[in-house]
């Protein structure tokens, strides 16, 4: 039996003989960056300078502890991708941004043989340029309350030991040895943990549904098959803290009596499918996972399975079928997987964010955990804030949190189209994805929950929160989403196959000008169909981007419809030719051109074009010698 | 096709896959997905071996194999360039560099690979990367913030390392 005290004792002496730790950001965004180039120059630097380091930290021979000036760190992901790759000095906490592999020399000279702040390496307020020391200033991170997230981008993802000394694992060791199935089950069930992977239905209700199928044989899934595009945080928890997901597998195991598990990964992230490998091979050399977990007999074990690129997986009995090695089309609830899941056994899928904060909730209690969040959706949420807005990354709030706090505050403000900062700009939030919503400024202040949203025709689905401007066009976000759940839709039942079609079609009319008052009908009507008649959430979710554009941002479509006009200019075909006034002369060329004569204007005036009459020819574009016309 | 797949010791490495994967019919997936990795699609003749070996249908394995967008019936070329298209890169200008990759590579959505089998593009929904929206992937190599002069910058960089080593 793993003795985990022991092993967070050897690794804290071992940590503490160490003076400085330089954690460099390994998740994908910054290797993107080009972190991992830092890093090596990092390394070279402090060998240069003569100090003493480690890349390892070895914690289990204590007669091998020895002093090292400094231990380096490749973190997951820290989420404030855009500012990468990020460099922390601990125990200063400066953090550096954007730093390149020239910096290393500068960094080990003054930053880590001194103790100095390098100031133009700091992250620098947009707005008015303000340096802020590390993330206990920098807004980005002080607003948002990382529970989840508190360990990505700390912990080296690699080291089970530093995990361990994290306090990981313990909670697992309790669930197995102190607490019966059912315990664990009423205990996740008052804790009001809700599944983060967008339906938010309580993680131990599920649980208790599989616990009291009588089978020796049950299945714990963890859904990593994030498929929405715009969100990254079971990505980010995968590759920043694996062992988490495995923590909380476990302890799912245990509540429902599994000795079998399954990540299903998106084959799109090959760093997170390469370090949860790591960290499952690392559990079961320390006995944590395996034949006899943490010396009860008990047997667990996980396995990996990538998918192969189908974005409707992500739905549970698709997911499971996909696990078999069929083409991944769901199928009718119920049976639920709970009672008849994975090979016909009783089955539980959690997605990866839920499973992080398992064991968190029982490190926490009850009381503590539901001291934060709504009284209805307790406990903090992540979400990924991408788009037009000046902070992109990845932020955990708690539920109850307001859009003008997360835009305005955590996000730094709104992006306009010269990329300024400008919050009058802002026009929408699209969250949950391609089944989610849009939401407007008359709900910047509207508490976020699973069930606000909910009443407001969007979802927290699974976290994504895309900011716009006000120069994206509503109706083409609408056909971009429809585009998107068409391209995916497994084509098993007919409202999904054939309404997301036909809606996409429509939009795509309406964008190209050739939709009708009667179109915006048909396309609503259509719309409330395919979500009422469908076999699945892909199906049953798939129209709510543009039922909720419908809803807020009618006028719009109208313009697209009446007016053939589309007030962004992001519609191509509808986007009126002008005259630019301050370019024409008044030759009357233009006028003469014009095959259904809508350019007026008198002799050395200003001509202009009429919107209405106009069939945008481009004739008198090609005739005009002044480029006046575009 | 050049592709010498249907030698026997191209059929000896499928074995070795079949043989991994216990020529289980669950486990289709991990292998077809061993195969792709090996001859870069999947070769009809494989997947009737496969369908054989597995005591299965082809139309059930050819099911499976067009379900799923990573599989590929045809052959990919030497260099892989993948755009993500996901809303953030969407809402931050993924389709201008779309635009402009295919116009220069003279491909389409529908026609993806060039002629002389030098580039395969594609668009993909999210590479979780959104952080460093748009995103483009060129041979496993992520890069983040791409402007359509970037990225015909990078296939420009391809082309005279191509020329070099011709």
């Amino acid at each position: 039996m793993p003795n985990l005290e022991l092993i967070r004792e050897q690794y804290n002496s071992a940590r503490a003989l160490c003076t400085k730790r330089i954690v460099v950001c390994a998740g994908t965004g910054c290797i993107a960056n080009g972190s991992l180039k830092v890093f090596d120059a990092l390394k070279n630097a402090v060998a240069l300078s003569g100090l003493e380091i480690t890349v390892s930290l070895k914690s289990d021979k204590p007669e091998e502890h020895k002093h090292h000036d400094v231990y380096m760190v490749g973190s997951g992901c820290q989420g404030f991708c855009q500012v990468g790759p990020l460099v922390t000095i601990e125990p200063n906490g400066i953090m550096y941004g954007h730093v390149k592999p020239e910096d290393a020399e500068d960094i080990v000279a003054r930053s880590v043989v001194k103790d100095e702040v390098i100031e133009r390496l700091l992250y620098h307020n947009p707005e008015d340029g303000t340096p802020y020391k590390g993330v206990k200033e920098i807004p980005f991170y002080t607003k948002q309350m990382r529970t989840g997230l508190k360990d990505c981008g700390n912990v080296d993802p690699l080291n089970i030991s530093e995990y361990i000394a994290h306090e990981g694992y313990f909670a697992a060791r309790d669930a197995f040895t102190k607490y019966s199935p059912e315990e664990l089950c009423t205990f996740y069930k008052d804790s009001g943990l809700r599944g983060r992977g967008g339906g938010g239905f309580s993680t131990g209700m599920k649980w208790n549904f599989a616990r009291i199928e009588d089978n020796p044989k049950k299945y714990v899934i963890c859904n990593g098959d994030e498929g929405d595009p715009g969100a990254f945080m079971d990505r980010s928890i995968l590759e920043g803290n694996p062992h988490s997901v495995i923590e909380g597998m476990l302890i799912a195991a245990r509540a429902i009596g599994a000795d079998e598990g399954y990540v299903y990964m998106r084959m799109e992230y090959p760093l997170a499918i390469q370090r949860i490998r790591k960290a499952i091979v690392n559990a079961e050399e320390l006995g944590i996972l395996g034949d006899d977990v943490f010396g009860t007999g008990s047997s667990f074990h996980i396995s990996v399975m990538e998918g192969a690129g189908a974005f409707v997986c992500g739905e549970e009995t698709a997911l499971l079928a996909s696990i078999e090695g069929k083409r991944g089309m769901p199928n009718p609830k119920p049976p639920f997987p709970a009672q008849k899941g994975l090979f016909g056994k009783p089955t539980i899928i959690n997605n990866v964010e839920t499973l992080a904060l398992v064991p968190i909730v029982m490190r926490q209690g009850i009381e503590k955990f539901r001291s934060v969040g709504s009284a209805k959706s307790p406990g903090t949420k992540t979400f990924a804030l991408t788009g037009h807005v000046a902070n992109t990354g990845l932020i955990e709030v708690p539920f109850g949190t307001t859009l003008r706090k997360i835009v305005f505050e955590i996000g730094g403000g709104v992006l306009d189209k010269d990329g300024k900062i400008n919050n009058d700009a802002f026009k929408a939030v699209q969250i949950g994805g391609p089944s989610g919503g849009c939401l407007t400024s008359e709900h910047l202040d509207l508490p976020i929950d699973y069930d606000s949203l909910g009443a407001v025709g969007a979802m927290v689905g699974s976290g994504g929160m895309v900011v716009m401007n006000d120069s994206t066009c509503m109706v083409e976000t609408a056909r971009y989403f429809m585009g998107f759940t068409q391209h995916e839709s497994c084509g098993k039942c007919v409202p999904c196959r054939e309404g997301t079609r036909q809606m996409l079609e429509m939009l795509e009319d309406i964008c190209a000008g050739e939709g009708t008052e009667e179109t915006l009908e048909l396309l609503q009507e259509v719309g409330e169909t395919v979500k009422l008649a469908s076999l699945c959430g892909l199906g049953k979710t798939a129209p709510n981007p543009v039922l909720s554009t419908l809803r807020y941002f009618r006028d719009e479509y109208e313009a697209h419809v009446k007016a053939k006009y589309c007030p962004t200019k992001q519609c191509k075909a509808l986007t009126p030719i002008y005259i630019d006034p301050q370019l024409c002369r008044g030759c009357t060329l233009c006028t003469r051109v014009c095959p259904v004569g809508a350019i007026s204007g008198e002799v050395k005036q200003t001509h202009v074009i009429d919107p209405m009459i106009c069939i945008k020819c481009g004739a008198c574009i090609a005739a005009c010698k002044f480029k006046a016309i575009s | 096709m050049s592709t010498q797949y249907s030698a026997a010791h191209s059929f000896n490495k499928v074995m070795e896959i079949l043989d991994r994967y216990d020529r289980s019919e669950n486990k289709i997936i991990p292998i077809l997905q061993a195969v792709q990795e090996e001859y870069r699609y999947l070769p009809q003749e494989v997947l009737t071996f496969i369908a054989t070996s597995l005591g299965v249908s082809p139309a059930r394995l050819y099911g499976v194999a067009t379900f799923y967008s990573h599989f590929s019936l045809e052959p990919k070329g030497k260099h892989i360039i993948k755009m993500c298209d996901g809303t953030a890169c969407h809402v931050r200008g993924s389709s201008k560099v779309i635009d402009a990759i295919r116009d220069r590579l003279k491909l389409s959505a529908k026609k993806i690979t060039t002629d002389d089998m030098m580039y395969t593009f594609e668009t993909v929904s999210c590479l979780g990367a959104c952080g460093l929206a748009p995103v483009l992937v060129v041979d496993d190599e992520i890069h983040g913030q791409i402007t359509p002069e970037q990225a015909l910058a990078l296939i420009d960089k391809i082309d005279a390392e191509e020329k070099e080593n011709a």
